[in-house]
C-alpha cells in the first residue's frame, strides 16, 4: 500500500476535497495494522507479495498501463467534469420510438427507489426471509405483465427487449413440437431485434425467415399456410415496429397448427388498450418496461419482460418470484425453480441470464401500483389520442390507419429534410427511409409538440397550415383488437395512489429487506462493496437520463466520450486493447466474449474450433454462455486444492487438438485462491489454437498487481456491477464489458444503429448484424457514471489500495475464523485471494448442523449469509471487500464464532436436533412473543443472541422459508389478500 | 415381481415378464432431496438404452432418469407426477417412474452389488 493518509484533506497543492480512496476504503491505518498484525505480515506490499504469484506479476520490462489513468479526483472535482460531460449532450424532445419512449418517472419513485440505498445496494433475493419488500415487488411486476399481457406466469425480469425476443425463440425451439429448424421473424420487428435474431441464431443454427406478416394474414389462409409452413415458431412485433396494429392471431393459430411456439413482442402501455396477446393465441409475450417510470437512459437499462402460457413455465429463462410458506404456515415469497438455473444445470439450462433488471422492474411495478389501471388507462388513451389526432390531420399520407402511438407517413423525397426542420424545434423524429418517417408520441408529448409535428409534415405534403383536430374522426383501434378484459385487479393496484400512501409502501417494503445500507453483505463472488453516493448522482441527470439511445451523434457528445474514456481505462487496467461496454450482465459479456472468438476462428476458416474447455470450478454460467455461443463444453478437472488439473488439462487438448475453440478460466478462480499455472495454462491453449477467455468476475482481487492481458487472456468479461461499484439493485442492473486483444477487435459488439463505433477494428469490416448482444448500442449507458466516477476518483493508486484492502480483509477472516471453520482452499503461504470457502461439512457431520441453518441463524445476529454452497456444496464463500471497517469484520467475527459454539452445543445434545436457536432460525418478532414459548433455550437466546445486535436490530418479517412447497406449488402471482389473515 | 435390480445410475428396476418397473433409488432420492417436479416420457414413447428420458427436479438439483435398456413405455406414473414427493416418501413403490417394454435388459447390479456401490 502506498502512503496516503488514512484521513483528511488531499496534501495535493491545489486539489479540492478530500482522497476518495480514504472513504471508500474501510480501513483506515489503525485498523490495517491490527488486520496485518493477525494475517502476519508488516505491509499490505509484502502481504500481496506472499499471496500474489510471481509468475502473474508484471514481468520486468512490462508496464501496468496504469499511467495512462488520470491521477485521482475529488468527489467535487468529478462531479463537476461529470457536468462538464453532460453539458455537451443535447436533450431534445424525442419521438424516435422503437422501442424507447419519453416516460415520467413519478418523484416518489425516483427518490425512494432509485436514490434509496435500501434498494440500490440489496442483493438478488438468495436469502429470501430477508428480502421480503423486493420480492413482493417483483410479484407485483409479474402479476402486472402477466395481467396485460393475458399470460399466466411472467418472470422477475429480462435484460432488455431485444434479447428477450431471442430468449422467446430459443424458448420455442425447447419447447415446440415441431422439429423444424426455422423460426419466422415479422417483417416489422424493431431493427435492434432483428440484428440480435441473426447473430444469435446464426450462433445456434436456427434458420431465420422474415415475412410481411400482417400482409399475410391480410391476403388470406393461402398466404398465412404459406409462410407459416414447418416452423419451430414465430414472434410478431405487437403493434409493429411501424406502428402498424394488426390482428396476429391467424399467423399464431397456423404457427401452432404446425407445432410452433407463437410469441410476440409487445408493449405494456398499448396493451391497456388493445387485447391481450395471451388472449390472441400467444403462448409467449416479451418486450420492455422502460415507459413504466423508467427513463430512457440513451439506452438502459431498463426491465425487459416474458410472460408465457400455462405449461411453459418451466421454459421460462431468469428469474421467477413464486408463493411459498414460512416455518409458521405464513405465505412468503421466493426465488422459484431455482434449478433450471445455470448454476445447477450447467450447459443444460434453458438460458445463461442470472443478473436480471431488479431494480427497474422494481420502478416499473411501482409505476403501475402508483397509476393503477385506470390511471394507465388514462394515460394510454391521451398517448393514442394525440397520435390519431396527428394522423387524422395528416390524412392519407399516414401510412396505417390502425396504431396505437406511432405513425408512419409518407413524405416522398423531403424524409431527412422535415426530420433536419424538427430537430431545430427540438424534435426528434425517425427517418425510415428518403420517402418515409415516423414518429411515437408518449406520456410527455404536449399539445404544442403534438401540433408542431404535425405543421412540419403539413408543409411537407403541401398543406403548411394543416391544423390538430380536437377529436380525431379516425379510430386507430378498433374491433376486434380493443380490449375486453381487465387487469390490475389486485388490491396492490388500487391502494398507494397517493404519494403519502406510496412513499410509505416503499417504505415499508424497503425495511423488510436486508441491504448494505444496514451491514455487511459478505456474498463471495459477487463483491458487495460501497456504492458511493458521489458516483451514484449522475445517475438521474436528464442530460443522460433523458437521451434516446438513437438520437443524433451531435447530441449525444458527452456521453460518448464518458463512453470512450471508461473503455480506455478499463483496457488500460486489465491489459487489453478494445472494450465493448455493450453487454448489459457478465452472463452477455461472456457470451459476446466467446462469439467474439468463434467469429475469429471462422474468419480464419478454422469451422472446425467448437470446443469450449472449462474447469469443472467454474460458474455455471460460463457452460451455459458457451452453449449458446454454439460451442460443445468440455469439462477439465480439478485438482484436490482446487487448481486446475494440468495434467488433464493436456489430456483433452490432445484429445481434441483441432477442435479447441477457447478455454474458458476464472481469475483469481472461483475457489478464491490465486492460482500458480495460469500462464502454463494460458500457453498450453495457445499453442494448441485455442483462444484464452478470463472471467473476470473475480478482478477485484486484482486490479493494480496484475492484468489480465499480461497473462494470456486473449478476452475477459468484467462485472461494473462489482469490482466498478455499480449497485446490484437487488438483482440488477448489471454491466459486464467485454475486453479484448486487438486480433478479437473485428468481432466485439457493435450496434447497427449506433451514433459512432468507439471500437477500433483496425479497417475490419463488420457483418450486417455488427456482433449485437444488447437491444441498446451502448448497453446500459445511464449507469455508467457510476463506474466512470469510481475509476476517475480512485486513480491507479486506489485502485490498487483497495485490491490490497480487500485481500487483506479476506485474509484477515480466514485467519479469525479458521479455528471455528476450516477454510477449504488457500494459495501460496497458506493465504486467499479476496474471499476465502468456511467448510461446514465438519459440522455437520459432527453436529447436524447445515449450512442453510448457519446462514439463517446469521440473521439473528443481525447479517447476510455469505454466499451458500457455491462452489462447493456444504460450504460458505465470504467476501468482505474492502470498504467494510474492522468493527463490522470483527462483528462478523463474533457471530460466527458464537453460532459456532450455538452448534457445538447442539452436537454436544445440549439442544435437540429439531429443537435449537439454528434449526428454528430466523426468528420473527411474532415468534418470540406470540403464543407460549416452549423451546429449550430462551427468547433472548434467540432473538439478542449477542450485545452488539440489540441496537439497531434487524428484525426479519418471516420464518425460514419452506423451498419445497412453494416448487411443488408454483404461484407467481401476487396472492389474495386473505392469504395473509 | 422379481426382486429388484439395479443400476449404476442409481435406478432400481423390477421385471415382469417382458415389463420393467423403473424408479430411483432411496439413496438418489436422499442426495436429491425434496424433490418439486418429475418429467417423464409419455406412454409410446420408444426408449434408447443409455439416453436420458426424464428429468427429476429437487429444489436443490436435477437428476435424469436414464432408460436401461431400448423399449417402449408401457406407462409414466400419473401419481408421481402430481405428487413428486412420492419420490422422497416411498422411492421403490409409489414413487415408481416408468413401465417400460423391453426387449433385452442390460447386466444389473444385485442388491449387494448396489450397496457395495453406494457405501464407497
Amino acid at each position: 500500500m502506498s502512503g496516503q493518509g488514512a484521513s483528511g484533506l488531499s496534501a495535493g497543492a491545489g486539489r479540492l476535497g478530500e482522497v476518495f480512496a480514504d472513504r471508500h476504503i474501510g480501513l483506515d491505518r489503525a485498523a490495517e495494522a491490527h488486520m496485518l498484525e493477525a494475517v502476519g505480515y508488516d505491509s499490505v506490499d509484502a502481504l500481496m507479495d506472499a499471496a500474489v504469484p510471481a509468475g502473474i506479476r508484471l514481468q520486468p520490462g512490462e508496464t501496468d498501463g496504469t499511467a495512462a489513468l488520470p491521477p485521482a479526483a475529488s468527489e467535487r472535482e468529478a462531479l463537476a467534469e461529470l457536468r462538464a460531460l453532460a453539458g455537451r449532450n443535447t436533450v431534445r424532445r424525442s419521438m424516435i420510438g422503437l422501442g424507447y419512449y419519453g416516460t415520467i418517472t413519478p418523484a416518489v419513485i425516483q427518490r425512494n427507489v432509485l436514490e434509496n440505498p435500501s434498494w440500490y445496494t440489496a442483493y438478488t433475493p438468495y436469502q429470501p426471509e430477508i428480502s421480503q419488500g423486493r420480492l413482493e415487488a417483483l410479484i407485483n411486476f409479474q402479476t402486472m405483465v402477466a395481467d396485460l399481457t393475458g399470460l399466466t406466469t411472467a418472470n422477475a425480469s429480462m435484460l432488455d427487449e431485444g434479447t428477450a425476443v431471442v430468449e422467446g425463440m430459443l424458448l420455442a425451439r425447447r419447447a415446440a413440437k415441431s422439429t423444424s429448424n426455422v423460426f419466422l421473424v415479422d417483417e416489422d420487428v424493431l431493427p435492434q431485434t432483428r440484428a440480435l435474431l441473426q447473430h444469435r441464431a446464426e450462433a445456434v443454427g436456427i434458420e431465420l425467415r422474415f415475412a410481411d406478416l400482417a400482409g399475410a394474414a391480410a391476403s388470406g389462409d393461402a398466404a398465412i399456410a404459406d409462410v407459416a409452413a414447418d416452423v419451430f415458431g414465430v414472434v410478431v412485433q405487437y403493434p409493429g415496429a411501424s406502428g402498424r396494429l394488426a390482428d396476429p392471431s391467424a399467423v399464431f393459430a397456423a404457427v401452432k397448427a404446425g407445432g410452433g411456439v407463437a410469441v410476440a413482442a409487445t408493449d405494456l402501455l398499448a396493451l391497456t388498450l388493445i387485447s391481450a396477446p395471451g388472449e390472441l393465441g400467444a403462448d409467449v409475450a416479451v418486450g420492455s418496461s422502460q415507459r413504466f417510470g423508467v427513463p430512457m437512459g440513451f439506452g438502459g437499462p431498463h426491465a425487459g419482460f416474458m410472460a408465457v402460457r400455462a405449461g411453459l413455465e418451466r421454459q421460462l429463462p431468469g428469474r421467477l418470484v413464486g408463493v411459498s410458506q414460512d416455518a409458521a404456515g405464513h405465505p412468503a415469497y421466493r426465488l422459484s425453480l431455482q434449478t433450471r438455473e445455470q448454476h445447477i444445470r450447467r450447459e443444460k439450462a434453458t438460458s445463461n441470464i442470472c443478473t436480471a433488471q431488479v431494480l427497474l422492474a422494481v420502478m416499473a411495478s411501482m409505476y403501475a401500483v402508483y397509476h393503477g389501471p385506470a390511471g394507465l388507462k388514462r394515460i394510454a388513451h391521451r398517448v393514442n389520442r394525440t397520435a390519431t389526432r396527428i394522423a387524422d390531420a395528416l390524412g392519407d399520407a399516414a401510412v396505417h390507419r390502425a396504431f396505437f402511438d406511432t405513425v408512419l407517413v409518407r413524405v416522398p423525397g423531403t424524409a431527412h429534410r422535415v426530420a433536419a426542420d424538427a430537430r431545430d424545434l427540438d424534435l426528434l423524429l425517425h427517418v425510415v427511409d428518403d420517402d418515409h418517417l415516423q414518429f411515437s408520441v408518449d406520456e410527455t408529448t404536449t399539445d404544442e409538440e403534438a401540433t408542431t409535428v404535425a405543421r412540419l409534415l403539413g408543409a411537407a405534403l403541401g398543406t403548411p397550415d394543416v391544423a390538430l383536430p380536437v377529436k380525431a374522426a379516425l379510430v386507430s383501434i378498433q374491433p376486434p383488437l380493443v380490449r375486453q378484459s381487465d387487469y390490475l385487479t389486485h388490491p396492490v393496484f388500487d391502494t398507494h395512489h397517493s404519494e403519502t400512501g406510496m412513499m410509505r409502501y416503499l417504505k415499508h417494503l424497503a425495511d423488510k429487506d436486508y441491504a448494505l445500507d444496514r451491514g455487511m453483505i459478505p456474498l463471495g463472488s459477487c463483491t458487495m462493496k460501497l456504492n458511493a453516493a458521489t458516483e451514484m448522482a449522475a445517475v438521474t441527470w436528464p442530460e443522460f437520463a433523458d437521451l434516446h439511445p438513437f438520437a443524433p451523434e451531435a447530441d449525444v457528445e458527452g456521453s460518448l466520450e464518458l463512453i470512450e474514456q471508461l473503455q480506455s481505462w478499463l483496457a488500460t487496467v486489465t491489459g487489453y486493447d478494445r472494450v465493448s461496454l455493450q453487454p448489459n450482465a457478465g452472463s452477455q459479456g461472456e457470451l459476446a466474449g466467446l462469439l467474439a472468438i468463434r467469429g475469429y476462428h471462422l474468419s480464419r476458416g478454422d469451422a472446425a474450433r467448437m470446443i469450449c474447455l472449462i474447469p469443472s470450478s467454474a460458474h455455471g454460467t460460463n457452460a451455459a454462455s458457451a452453449v449458446l455461443a454454439g460451442m460443445r463444453v468440455v469439462v477439465v478437472a480439478c485438482t484436490e486444492t482446487g487448481d486446475v488439473d494440468l495434467d488433464d488439462l493436456r489430456a483433452k487438448i490432445a484429445q481434441h487438438a483441432d477442435e479447441i475453440a477457447a478455454l474458458m478460466i476464472t481469475y483469481p478462480s472461483t475457489h478464491g485462491v490465486y492460482e500458480h499455472e495460469v500462464r502454463a495454462i494460458a500457453d498450453a491453449v495457445h499453442e494448441a489454437g485455442g483462444q484464452v477467455y478470463v472471467d473476470g468476475a473475480n478482478l477485484n482481487a486484482l486490479l493494480g498487481y496484475a492484468r489480465f492481458g499480461d497473462f494470456g487472456g486473449d478476452v475477459s468479461h468484467l462485472n461494473l456491477h462489482k469490482t466498478f461499484c455499480i449497485p446490484h439493485g437487488g438483482g440488477g442492473p448489471g454491466v459486464g464489458p467485454v475486453a479484448a486483444k486487438a486480433h478479437l477487435a473485428p468481432f466485439l459488439p457493435g450496434h447497427p444503429l449506433q451514433q459512432r463505433d468507439t471500437i477500433d477494428r483496425g479497417g475490419a469490416s463488420v457483418p450486417e448484424h455488427h456482433n449485437i448482444v444488447s437491444a441498446a448500442p451502448y448497453g446500459s449507458p445511464s449507469i455508467l457514471p457510476i463506474s466512470w466516477s469510481y475509476v476517475r476518483m480512485m486513480g491507479a493508486d486506489g485502485l490498487k489500495r483497495a485490491t490490497g484492502a480487500a485481500v487483506l480483509a479476506a485474509n484477515y477472516l480466514a485467519v479469525r475464523l479458521r479455528e471455528a471453520f476450516p477454510v477449504l482452499y488457500s494459495g501460496d503461504n497458506g493465504l486467499v485471494a479476496h474471499e476465502c470457502i468456511l467448510d461446514l461439512r465438519p459440522l455437520r457431520e459432527a453436529t447436524g448442523v447445515t449450512v442453510d441453518d448457519v446462514a439463517k441463524r446469521l440473521i439473528d445476529y443481525g447479517f447476510h449469509a455469505p454466499t451458500m454452497s457455491f462452489p462447493v456444496a456444504g460450504t460458505l464463500m465470504v467476501e468482505p471487500t474492502e470498504s467494510e471497517d474492522l468493527a463490522e469484520l470483527d462483528r462478523f467475527v463474533e457471530a460466527m464464532i458464537a453460532i459456532r459454539a450455538e452448534a457445538d452445543a447442539v452436537g454436544a445434545g445440549e439442544w435437540a436436533h429439531d429443537d435449537n436457536p439454528l434449526v428454528n432460525a430466523p426468528h420473527t418478532a411474532e415468534s418470540v412473543i406470540v403464543g407460549e414459548w416452549t423451546h429449550p433455550y430462551d427468547r433472548e437466546r434467540a432473538v439478542y443472541p449477542v450485545r452488539a445486535v440489540v441496537a439497531g436490530k434487524y428484525w426479519p418479517p418471516v420464518r425460514r422459508i419452506d423451498q419445497a412447497y412453494g416448487d411443488r406449488n408454483l404461484v407467481c402471482a401476487c396472492p389474495p389478500i386473505e392469504a395473509f389473515a | 415381481m422379481s426382486e429388484l435390480q439395479y443400476t449404476a445410475e442409481h435406478e432400481w428396476i423390477a421385471v415382469d415378464g417382458d415389463v420393467a418397473t423403473i424408479g430411483i433409488t432411496a439413496y438418489a432420492a436422499d442426495k436429491l432431496g425434496d424433490v418439486v417436479y418429475v418429467d417423464l416420457p409419455a406412454a409410446g414413447s420408444a426408449l434408447t438404452a443409455g439416453a436420458v428420458v426424464g428429468e427429476i427436479e429437487s429444489t436443490k438439483s436435477v437428476g435424469e432418469l436414464f432408460a436401461p435398456s431400448d423399449g417402449e413405455v408401457v406407462e409414466a406414473n400419473q401419481a408421481v407426477i402430481d405428487d413428486p414427493s412420492l419420490v422422497n416418501s416411498d422411492p421403490t413403490g409409489d414413487g415408481w417412474m416408468i413401465r417400460v417394454r423391453f426387449t433385452a435388459l442390460p447386466t444389473l447390479l444385485s442388491a449387494e452389488e448396489y450397496a457395495a456401490l453406494t457405501a464407497e
